[in-house]
C-alpha cells in the first residue's frame, strides 16, 4: 500500500527464521522485494508472506501502532513494524528479527507470557475500596496530567526487550511493568501506591534499572519511560508520592 | 481431546467481551477465549469518545441522546433498545470511571465531554419564524456529550477493563482461535478452538457462550479495521443456520487516511475541523446546512463521493481534505466553545491523529490539511439479539438457548441503518454488561448438557483438507478480489446491477476458495492456515451483505441504492434477516422495527414519529 506515486525501491529483506518443528536453531533467510517509500515494514513482511513464502509467521493486527502486536527488532532496534516506513530505512537491506529476551516460538513470534506475568505482578489496576460516589470521583486536570504519559502504554514489549538489564536477568520486572505501576501510583484516586512501591523495591524491581534509556528510545508511544522509572525510584527514596503535576505538565494535558 | 468446562464462556476480548467477563465472573465460573492478546483487540483503536448525557458542560438528557440515536439510524433502530442504551450509558460511564478509566477532566474535576456528529439538543434559541441560515432557524444544535480521553478513548476503555479482569482473576485463553460452535438440538453447548501456539484443537463445554468477536470490515478494500476483524462469530453462527440481521448497512467513516483507510477521528470535526473540496469549498454546507461537518457519517461519506464524482476532489482525484489547523477553526468559528484556539490546543486534543498523519501521510496537520477518503468502518448489522444479548433465530424472536452476542458482532439493534459516532463504545459497555449478567444467570439456572461425540471432528476435517491440498493459488488473490468487489459494487453507493455483479463474483470466489491449499503445513503458529480460515468467514459474510443489499430496494442510512434513492417506509420500515439456505444460496426474511407508543390527547401515537432525516 502506498500513499504516494513515487517509484518503488528494491529491498533485500533478511529475516531471522526459526521453525521448532524443523530447525535446531534459528537461521537467516533472504528475500528480494519491491517496496514503495510509504510502505510500512509490516507491508513489506506481509508481501513476503503472501506472495513469496507463506511459511513466514508474525503477529499483526491494527497496522497503525495502537494494538502493539508487531513489535520486533528492525535493523537492530526494537519497533512496531507498522510504524516504520520504507522511506525512513537507511540502505537497501532490511533486517528483521524477533525481540530479545523472550523465548522465540516461531520466526518473529516470541512467547509473551513472561512479559505479561511481570505486568500482572505490579497490581496494574485501580485500587480504591472507599464507597464510590453516585457520579464520578473528582480529579483535577493537574492530577489527571500527573500520570497521563504512562496511560499511553500498549504493552508491546518494545521497551522491556530492549533493556540490557532485562537481557541479563529476565526475572527483572522490566520497564513496561514499572510504567504500568507508575500509571496507578501517581493516580490521585488510587489507594495502593504503598503496596506497589513495596513490590518495586524488591531486588527484581525498580533498582535493576541502570538508566540506559534504551526503553525510552524504543517506545512507539513516546512515553518518557526512564523518567517515569526515576519518579518511582524517587518516591521510594523520599517516601513521598506527589499526585499533582507540575505546571508544564498540567498545561500540556489540560483540555479546557 | 483437550477438554475444558466453564459455566460461562466468552469469545472475544474487546470491550464487550471484557465487560461481560467482569459481570459473569462475579457470579459463575467464566473464561475468555481470544485469538489475540486481549489488549490487542480493536476496541483499543477507538478514538474520540463515548457518549453519555452526563451534562457536565451543558444541559443534556438521555432522551436527547435516544432521539439522536434513532434519527441517526434513519429510524431502523429498535427504540426500546436505544432508550436502554442511552439511559444505562450514564451509569456505565460512572462505572468505568470508578474502575479507574482516566477520562480527561473539566476545570472542576468532572469528566470532560466533546461534540460529535449527530449528537444534538434542542436549540434553546429556536424560532420557526427565523430567516433561514440564521442560528435561530436551527431546531437542534450540537451538544458536548462524548466523554473522552484525548483521542485514545477506546485504548483507555480496553486497558481499564483488562486491568479489572486481572484484579478479579478472570481466566483467559489468549491466542485461542474459535473455529466452531457446538450446537445440539438448536442449543449452544460450547465451542471448538485452536490453540495457536500448538495447533491443537480444544473443546470448551459451557452452559452459556457469548460471541463478542467484533466486526468484519476486512471484507472491503479500504477499511479502518484491524487484520483480525474477520467476523468469525457471525460467520460461524450463519453456517449453523442462524440469521444475520441488517447486513446491508455497513458504515463508511468519512475521514479515513487516503488509500490506507486508517481512521481519523470524528473528534477532529467535533473540535472544529472542516472538510474542503478541491475548489477550497466547505462542501458540507450544501449537504447539511444546519450541522454541516457534524452531520451523521453516512451523509458525510456520500457527500465526499458526490464531490469526487463532480470532479471536485483534490486535483480532480478521489479524495478531499480534512483541515484541523487552528487558523481554519478560528476563521470559521467552529471551536466547541466558539472561542479562539491555538495549535497547542489542537495538539492536546488530538495527539494521536496528528501523529498518524505525520507518520502515514507525511503531512503535518498543524500546518496542512490531510487527504482523506471514506473508509469501511463499522457493521451496523450482525447477530440479532434481544435486550439480554440472547441470540434470536427467527423473525418471531425465538431465543437460541445458551448463545449470546454483544458489541459489533451483535445487532440489538441500537444503530439501525447508521451508527452515530461514539455509540459503538456505549453499545459495548451497556450491552456487554447486560449480556454478561444474563449469561451468568442462565448458567446458574441450568445444568450442563452432554456434548455430542467428537465435537471437534468437522473442524479437524476442514483443517486437514486445507493442509493436505496443494497450493493452487495464493489465497490473497481471492481476498483481494473480494475486497475490490465489495468496495466497488457494494460500497457507499450500490445499484441492482452492481450488486448482482457482486453476488456472482462472491459465488465464484467461494468456489475457488474450496480448492485452496496452504503452503505452511506446520502445527505451531500456522498463521497462514488461520488467515485462510478467516477469509472463509469474510466470504460468507460478504454473501449475506450482498443478499441484504440486493433485497432492500430503497435507500436508508448507510445503504444507498442509486436505483432506489428514496426511503420507502411502506415496504422497508423493517429489519432484514439473511439465512444461508444451501450452498451459495441465501433467503431473506423481515421483522418489524420495535416502536414505542405513547398516549397523546387520548390517542396512541409513536413516541418517535418517522421524519425525513435532515441535518
Amino acid at each position: 500500500m502506498s500513499t504516494s506515486d513515487s517509484a518503488t525501491r528494491k529491498l533485500t529483506v533478511k529475516i531471522k527464521r526459526y521453525n521448532p518443528e524443523q530447525d535446531d536453531a534459528p537461521h537467516w533467510e533472504q528475500y528480494e522485494i519491491e517496496a514503495h517509500p510509504m510502505d510500512r515494514v509490516l507491508d513489506v513482511l506481509l508481501n513476503v508472506k503472501w506472495y513469496q513464502d507463506e511459511t513466514l509467521n508474525l503477529r499483526r493486527s491494527c497496522a497503525h501502532g495502537v494494538c502493539g502486536s508487531d513489535a520486533m527488532r528492525i535493523n537492530g532496534v526494537n519497533a512496531l513494524a507498522c510504524k516504520i516506513l520504507v522511506k525512513n530505512l537507511k540502505g537497501d537491506t532490511l533486517t528483521v528479527e524477533p525481540m530479545l529476551g523472550l523465548p522465540v516460538i516461531k520466526d518473529l513470534i516470541v512467547d509473551m507470557k513472561p512479559f505479561f506475568d511481570h505486568y500482572k505482578s505490579v497490581m496494574p489496576y485501580l485500587v480504591n475500596d472507599d464507597p464510590a460516589p453516585t457520579t464520578e470521583r473528582l480529579q483535577s486536570p493537574s492530577q489527571r496530567a500527573r500520570y497521563d504519559d504512562s496511560t499511553k502504554c500498549i504493552l508491546c514489549a518494545c521497551c522491556t526487550t530492549s533493556c540490557p538489564p532485562f537481557w541479563g536477568d529476565q526475572k527483572y520486572v522490566g520497564p513496561a511493568a514499572i510504567v504500568n505501576a507508575h500509571r496507578f501510583i501517581f493516580d490521585s484516586r488510587d489507594r495502593a501506591a504503598a503496596d506497589r512501591l513495596e513490590i518495586l523495591n524488591d531486588t527484581e524491581g525498580v533498582w535493576r534499572c541502570r538508566t540506559v534509556f534504551n526503553c525510552t528510545s524504543a517506545c512507539p508511544r513516546d512515553i518518557k519511560i526512564t523518567q517515569r522509572i526515576q519518579e518511582v525510584k524517587r518516591a521510594l527514596l523520599t517516601g513521598n508520592v506527589d499526585v499533582e503535576a507540575d505546571s508544564t505538565e498540567t498545561l500540556e494535558a489540560a483540555t479546557h | 481431546m483437550n477438554y475444558h468446562r466453564f459455566d460461562s464462556l466468552i469469545v472475544g476480548a474487546g470491550g464487550a467481551g471484557l465487560m461481560a467477563a467482569l459481570e459473569s465472573s462475579k457470579r459463575v465460573g467464566t473464561a475468555v477465549v481470544s485469538k489475540l492478546y486481549p489488549t490487542r483487540s480493536h476496541t483499543g483503536a477507538a478514538q474520540g469518545g463515548i457518549a453519555a448525557a452526563l451534562a457536565n458542560l451543558e444541559a443534556d438528557s438521555w432522551e436527547n441522546h435516544a432521539y439522536d440515536t434513532i434519527k441517526g439510524g434513519d429510524f431502523l433502530v429498535d427504540q426500546t433498545a436505544a432508550e436502554v442504551l442511552c439511559k444505562e450509558a450514564v451509569d456505565c460511564i460512572y462505572g468505568l470511571e470508578h474502575m479507574g478509566l482516566p477520562f480527561d477532566r473539566t476545570a472542576d474535576g468532572r469528566i470532560s465531554q466533546r461534540r460529535f456528529g449527530g449528537h444534538t439538543k434542542p436549540n434553546p434559541k429556536y424560532d420557526p419564524a427565523a430567516p433561514a441560515g440564521t442560528d435561530a432557524a436551527k431546531p437542534r444544535v450540537p451538544v458536548m456529550r462524548a466523554c473522552h480521553s484525548a483521542d485514545r478513548t477506546g485504548h483507555m476503555i480496553l486497558q481499564t477493563l483488562y486491568q479489572q479482569c486481572i484484579k478479579q482473576g478472570v481466566t483467559f485463553f489468549d491466542e485461542f482461535h474459535m473455529l466452531d460452535l457446538v450446537m445440539v438440538d438448536g442449543e449452544c453447548r460450547g465451542i471448538v478452538a485452536i490453540e495457536i501456539a500448538t495447533g491443537q484443537l480444544h473443546t470448551f463445554h459451557a452452559k452459556s457462550v457469548l460471541l463478542a468477536t467484533g466486526g468484519f470490515g476486512r471484507m472491503f478494500k479500504v477499511s479502518s479495521n484491524a487484520y483480525a476483524l474477520t467476523g468469525d462469530g457471525p460467520a460461524i453462527a450463519y453456517r449453523h443456520g442462524l440469521p444475520l440481521q441488517d447486513m446491508e448497512f455497513f458504515q463508511f467513516h468519512p475521514t479515513g487516511i487516503y488509500r490506507l483507510g486508517i481512521l481519523l477521528s470524528e473528534a477532529c470535526r467535533g473540535d472544529g475541523g472542516i472538510m474542503f473540496n478541491g475548489k477550497g469549498e466547505r462542501f458540507m454546507e450544501k449537504y447539511a446546512p444546519n450541522l454541516k461537518d457534524l452531520a451523521s457519517r453516512d451523509v458525510c461519506s456520500r457527500s465526499i463521493y458526490q464531490e469526487v464524482r463532480a470532479g471536485n476532489g483534490i486535483d480532480g482525484k478521489d479524495y478531499v481534505y480534512l483541515d484541523i489547523r487552528a487558523e481554519t477553526i478560528n476563521k470559521y468559528g467552529t471551536s466547541p466553545t466558539g472561542q479562539k484556539v491555538d495549535s497547542a490546543w489542537v495538539e492536546r486534543r488530538l495527539p494521536d491523529i496528528i501523529e498518524f498523519a505525520r507518520t502515514y501521510l507525511g503531512v503535518d496537520p498543524i500546518k496542512e490539511p490531510m487527504p482523506i477518503q471514506p473508509t469501511a468502518h463499522y457493521a451496523m448489522g450482525g447477530l440479532p439479539t434481544n435486550l439480554e444479548g440472547q441470540l434470536l433465530r427467527d423473525a418471531a424472536g425465538t431465543v437460541v438457548p445458551g448463545l449470546y452476542s454483544a458489541g459489533e458482532s451483535a445487532c440489538v439493534s441500537v444503530h439501525g441503518a447508521n451508527r452515530l459516532g461514539t455509540n459503538s463504545l456505549v453499545d459495548l459497555v451497556v450491552y456487554g454488561r447486560r449480556a454478561g449478567r444474563a449469561m451468568a444467570r442462565y448458567a446458574q439456572e441450568v445444568e450442563f448438557k452432554p456434548l455430542p461425540p467428537n465435537p471437534e471432528a468437522p473442524t479437524k476435517a476442514a483443517i486437514d483438507a486445507l493442509l493436505s491440498r496443494p497450493r493452487t493459488e495464493p489465497w490473497v488473490k481471492i481476498r483481494d478480489e473480494m475486497q475490490r468487489t465489495m468496495m466497488d459494487d457494494c460500497g457507499v453507493y450500490r445499484t441492482g446491477e452492481s450488486l448482482t455483479r457482486a453476488r456472482d463474483t462472491i459465488v465464484e470466489l467461494k468456489e475457488r476458495y474450496k480448492t485452496l491449499g496452504v503452503q505452511d503445513k506446520g502445527s505451531v503458529f500456522n498463521t497462514g492456515l488461520l488467515e485462510v480460515l478467516e477469509l472463509g468467514c469474510l466470504l460468507d459474510l460478504a454473501e449475506a451483505t450482498v443478499a441484504g443489499a440486493l433485497a432492500r430496494t430503497e435507500s436508508r442510512g448507510a445503504h444507498s441504492r442509486e436505483d432506489f434513492p428514496d426511503r420507502d417506509d411502506a415496504r422497508f420500515f423493517k429489519h432484514s434477516l439473511i439465512y444461508s439456505s444451501g450452498e451459495n444460496q441465501t433467503s431473506v426474511d423481515y421483522k418489524d422495527v420495535d416502536v414505542i407508543y405513547v398516549e397523546k390527547n387520548g390517542e396512541r401515537v409513536p413516541k418517535y414519529p418517522l421524519e425525513i432525516r435532515k441535518y
